[in-house]
């Protein structure tokens, strides 16, 4: 017999919240475990390789030796001045490749006409490598900041493009057409639907458009090197000349470093959007 | 919408009394000897404030009829006309937008039907109240039911204020019980807000409990088979024995051979 009054909760109620919270919490600090137990591993292995003889100490630095120049370096005011001119660098060349990527992206995906025509083009253009630019680049804007500009520029401008573009394509018709008959035409679809729609395909397309312009950025600093303007490629160039291996290697944790922590920030948002709509890996 | 006779007759019906009118439509892909006829000359009528059922099996055309009463689709010919009604349409699925809370796929419909911001808050919350789903304006829609979604995509469609409302088999993809919990809330919001219903089902006893006429379409063209009115009181219960045995002709009716 069922008894009267009891209430049926079960079959009603959203997925109870708080059992989410407790394991975000403890996967925060036990998150680190894994990364910090592979540096640890590849920290043991070059110890190895250092200790085996394979190369003479002056080609093939200790770990050791490394990390005491690089904490050495970020004492150095020059280090800090060349990061910074680094990575104003990558900011502004990155922020022109995703104003010039979104505007090709939105066109494209808008117009059968632009897709037809150009839409190939943008694909050969990100499997073209950056390098390959620059001869070009310097002929027309000589040694300078505008050459660099330029290579980031088409390095990353295409991955960002596609990115929109696929993200655009791939929304279910469904969607689209629920937001028709709920009258949304033209910009206000776009803007309330197909964009928010398109958005981990964009964010995706930005973070792989940022890996580009990363390399496109240190390959640049390689070949252009501005006497007044110090940035990290240039120490990378300065320390081979120098036969100076643990900066040399410093310098490339940086350069590692930098492009990872940027890296990461793109992976939370993608997991956040995801997360937010019930997409992606379940944390547990 | 230019103005043909056609077209004419519709709006005058319409505005005396009709919810919706569809007049000699057709619907083909294709030309020539390659054309598929997916509707054949239909006509149908539905009177205003009243539950109108679309039973067929599946491709006999009642989805792609909707389409064209929705107006997100053109008849080939013929002419459908709502009156100048404002006209809200719900699917089996992918109703509500995943990066929005429930609170937000309401207040996007609200802000698409151009209701001022400082009445919307408040317009969310009377609309969840009546699909009985108080205060769940912040959870995402992957965080509730299969059934709580399609009530807050009812209520979504409700936010449109439309007088005539359009489902196709928005119930298809809920369980037995859930199914009928929905059949008694659509009954009641209709009648509560004197709505008209096109409602399209390919389960005859969806169709009976509901409907106050059934249209029973035949495939291949699609065309209209037979009307049938509903007398039956209301609200009504499926397991009567009356609609059970009308439920039953009806779908022997439709279950011919496939073609």
């Amino acid at each position: 017999m069922i008894k009267p009054g009891a209430t049926p909760t079960s079959l009603d109620s959203p997925a109870p919240l708080d059992r989410q919270s407790t394991t975000k919490r403890r996967a925060g600090a036990r998150r680190f475990i894994p990364p910090a137990m592979a540096v640890a591993l590849v920290f043991v292995i070059w110890q190895g390789v250092y200790l085996s003889g394979w190369r003479p100490p002056y080609v093939l630095p200790a770990p050791l030796e490394v990390v005491e120049r690089l904490i050495e370096m970020l004492g150095q005011e020059k280090f800090w001045l060349s990061l910074s001119i680094t990575m104003g660098r990558a900011g502004i060349g990155f922020a022109v490749a995703v104003a010039v990527g979104t505007a090709v992206g939105l066109s494209v995906a808008h117009s059968r006409l632009l897709r037809s025509a150009i839409g190939s083009l943008i694909t050969g253009m990100q499997t073209m490598p950056s390098i390959a630019w620059f001869p070009f680049a310097i002929l027309i804007f000589g040694l300078g900041e505008q050459a660099i500009l330029f290579v980031i520029v088409l390095g990353a401008a295409p991955s960002i493009a596609n990115g929109l573009i696929s993200g655009i394509d791939e929304i279910p018709r469904n969607l689209l057409r629920n937001a028709k008959s709920m009258a949304a035409r033209g910009a206000s679809l776009y803007w309330h639907i197909v964009l928010p729609a398109a958005l981990p395909g964009y964010v995706a397309g930005l973070k792989q458009g940022w890996s580009f312009a990363w390399r496109s950025l240190m390959a640049g600093e390689l070949l252009v090197i501005i006497a007044s303007r110090p940035s990290l490629g240039a120490s990378l160039q300065y320390s081979r000349e120098f036969s100076d291996t643990p900066g040399l290697m410093a310098i490339m944790l940086v350069i590692l470093i930098v492009g990872m922590a940027v890296d990461q920030v793109f992976t939370r948002i993608t997991a956040g959007l995801l997360h937010r709509r019930g997409l992606g890996a379940a944390r547990s | 919408m230019t103005s043909s006779p056609a077209i004419q007759q519709g709006v005058e019906n319409v505005q005396g009394g009709l919810g919706i009118s569809v007049k000699s439509v057709s619907k083909y892909y294709g030309r020539g000897s390659q054309r598929e006829q997916v509707l054949e000359n239909l006509d149908l009528d539905v009177a205003a404030e009243k539950f109108v059922c679309l039973l067929g099996r599946s491709g006999c055309g009642k989805s792609t009829l909707l389409n064209l009463v929705a107006g997100l689709d053109n008849p080939s010919q013929g002419s459908i006309s709502t009156g100048g009604r404002k006209v809200g349409v719900m699917f089996q699925e992918d109703n509500l937008f995943p990066w929005l809370t429930v609170g937000g796929n309401i207040e996007l419909a609200l802000k698409l039907s151009h209701v001022p911001r400082p009445e919307r808050a408040a317009r969310v919350a009377d609309l969840l109240e009546t699909v009985r789903l108080p205060g769940l304006e912040k959870l995402r829609p992957h965080e509730i039911s299969g059934g709580m979604r399609q009530r807050v995509a009812l209520a979504k469609t409700l936010a449109q204020e439309c007088s005539v409302l359009l489902m196709d088999e928005p119930f298809g993809a809920l369980d037995a019980f859930t199914r009928e919990a929905m059949h008694d809330e659509i009954e009641r919001i209709w009648a509560e807000r004197r709505l008209t219903i096109l409602f399209v089902t390919h389960d005859a006893r969806e169709a009976v409990r509901l409907a106050d006429r059934v249209i029973v379409m035949a495939t291949s063209p699609g065309r209209i088979d037979t009307e049938i009115d509903i007398t039956f009181d209301r609200p009504r219960r499926s397991d009567s024995a009356e609609s059970a045995g009308l439920a039953t002709e009806l779908s022997n009716h439709i279950r011919r051979p496939l073609r």
